[in-house]
């Protein structure tokens, strides 16, 4: 537990140092800087106003942006960290390879999902001193919504970090992943394959092992009860799952996805030579 | 200490080790030398239980990969290329003595003696230090805690003539209770440090030789050089060595360390057309001295 807290920490450590954190810190910040800005707390959309219209657009910009980030620093930093030795001489210490990997995982995890919430906390502390009434149960939801987002996204990260030999291979399979799961949303391939007569069974399955159309129509549940937007596939995840049981869903299925992903990394890198 | 027994590693079609059959004990200090991808490198991996193998790796009796913890608290390893980490010196020695159950004090005391001050850079990052701080903070760390093995790529190679002769005198300490495997491209290099020779190439061993031990590691030569006229290329080359000018500008004095009389020969050979003389003294404990050349 000792060597697991070490390796947390200088993952932190190292992270706080790197360009990409100052990049991404500034892109989440920014975002609920510039929605204030633009008065978005002011104006309302579909009934939402306040600080529900910002927190509602805020997760819609970080589904679109947070995978992505996450994907690329975790595969560039890791799979940099082999190429450039870190990982010849880190791993010559008596640190025990599960420490080493699952400290990683956790220190990164904390590294990536602290601006976001802060972002989001500077938002909600924004509102209280401007009086604004506070969406409490809003907030909760979507802090587990990304916390299983990035847990996810990490977790497919240090899955290709371990089997990708290079962090140019590992770069360009995490950007073919990002792309594949976009893809598959039902505003693109997905909506073109019910066009083409798949199977509806079909087209649900692929929409709820697509963690990217998981939050999608997770984050759309939230202003949009009965999914009207959806179409008739509403009807199937209402039916199978109510509303309560599809958020459930939303937050588990990813935590699964990512932790399996993440595990399937730790066999590979275990086994495997280590630089 | 250390066997290796018929080890073979490959790299998809390529051998990078075949059959290494070596057996290494106490006290042993092993040069590793051999040009670019003789196997060095990845023989120094799988010893260090980083790369699998076929055949077996054990460093007294256990298998490195296996008994990661047991096996790597035993040795201080120094790359040959600092890694570029970010995090700061102060973090880096408290990680590397937590894992290996070392004081903190110990690595500062060794990096303070190699003439680095790892307290006053404490909150630097480490990949921001020079070349040659990285490689003493590097050695402290490997040397400031009870290891029995040192694993050392081209340990001397970015210190300045001062840290080498701290160097070899930490090294001497070690000589009785630690085994070295010291990897170089080139022989003259760590010669001095060894009393065993192993030539690698192609990934297999073809030289296997013991060295006369005629050097004390901790020994130091008092040197006076005189030139026939001063040269500013040759007085800086001697400055950088610690030399001074004694009385006029074609007389210099200064220390070498006895491991290194081969370097600074090699040194002093490049500017033989300016040399009026030489005389090189080993100074002994007592105080006596010794007409070496």
């Amino acid at each position: 537990m000792k060597q697991l807290y070490l390796t947390a920490t200088s993952d932190i450590a190292e992270s706080l140092r790197a360009r990409w954190f100052s990049v991404y810190s500034v892109v989440f910040g920014g975002i609920v800087v510039i929605l204030f800005a633009f008065g978005l707390s002011e104006s309302r959309v579909m009934g939402f106003t306040g600080l529900s219209r910002l927190l509602i657009t805020y997760i819609q910009l970080s589904m679109a942006l947070l995978p992505i980030f996450v994907l690329i620093t975790t595969v560039r930093s890791v799979a940099g960290d082999r190429e450039a030795g870190i990982f010849e001489y880190m791993l010559s210490l008596p640190v025990s390879l599960a420490a080493w990997f699952w400290g990683r995982f956790v220190g990164r995890f904390i590294v990536v999902f602290l601006p976001v919430f802060l972002a989001m906390l500077g938002a909600l502390v924004w509102g209280v001193i401007k009086g604004s009434e506070i969406p409490w149960t809003l907030f909760v939801y979507y802090t587990g919504l990304l916390m299983a987002l990035v847990w996810c996204f990490l977790g497919i990260g240090m899955l290709i970090s371990t089997l990708a030999r290079s962090s140019d291979v590992a770069q360009a399979a995490a950007f073919i992943v990002w792309l594949t799961l976009l893809l598959f949303l039902d505003l693109i391939l997905l909506g073109i394959l019910i066009q083409e007569n798949l199977p509806p069974e079909s087209a649900v399955a692929i929409a709820l092992a697509n963690p990217l159309q998981v939050f999608r129509t997770a984050t759309m549940m939230l202003f949009d009860p009965q999914l009207v937007l959806l179409g008739p596939t509403a009807y199937i995840i209402l039916d199978n799952f109510s509303q309560s049981g599809y958020i459930f869903y939303a937050v588990c299925y990813p935590v699964l996805f990512g932790s399996v992903c993440a595990g399937l990394g730790y066999l590979h890198f275990k086994r495997s030579d280590l630089p | 200490m250390i066997e290796f027994s018929g080890v073979v590693k490959k790299f998809r079609r390529v051998d990078a080790l075949k059959d290494i059959n070596l057996s290494i004990q106490r006290g042993q200090q092993v040069a590793l030398v051999g040009s670019n991808g003789a196997g060095k490198t990845t023989l120094i991996r799988c010893l260090l239980g980083e790369y699998n193998c076929s055949g077996s790796v054990t460093i007294d009796g256990l298998n490195p990969r296996e008994h990661r913890q047991q096996v790597l608290s035993q040795v201080g390893f120094v790359p040959q290329l600092p890694p570029p980490l970010r995090m700061p010196v102060g973090h880096l020695v408290t990680f590397a003595a937590t894992l290996c159950g070392s004081d903190p004090a110990c690595i500062h005391q060794v990096a303070e003696q190699l003439g680095f001050d790892a307290e006053h850079y404490r909150h630097q990052p480490f990949v921001k230090l020079s070349g040659g701080q990285k490689q003493k903070l590097l050695i402290a760390i490997a040397l400031g805690r009870d290891s029995e093995l040192l694993v050392m790529d081209e340990p001397a190679a970015n210190l300045d003539p001062e840290a080498r002769h701290t160097l070899f005198s930490l090294l001497a300490q070690k000589q009785k209770s630690a085994a070295m495997l010291i990897s170089s491209h080139r022989l003259d290099e760590v010669a001095p440090l060894v009393n065993r020779v192993i030539e690698m190439d192609c990934g297999a061993i073809v030289l296997d030789d013991k060295v006369a031990e005629l050097v004390e590691l901790s020994s130091l030569l008092a040197c006076n050089i005189s030139m026939i006229r001063h040269e500013p290329a040759f007085a800086s080359a001697l400055s950088d060595w610690g030399f001074s000018a004694a009385g006029s500008t074609t007389e210099w004095t200064g220390m070498v360390a006895g491991p290194d009389r081969l370097r600074f020969l090699g040194m002093l050979s490049r500017y033989a057309g300016l040399l009026a003389g030489i005389e090189m003294n080993e100074v002994r404990e007592s105080g006596k001295r010794e007409d070496v050349a």
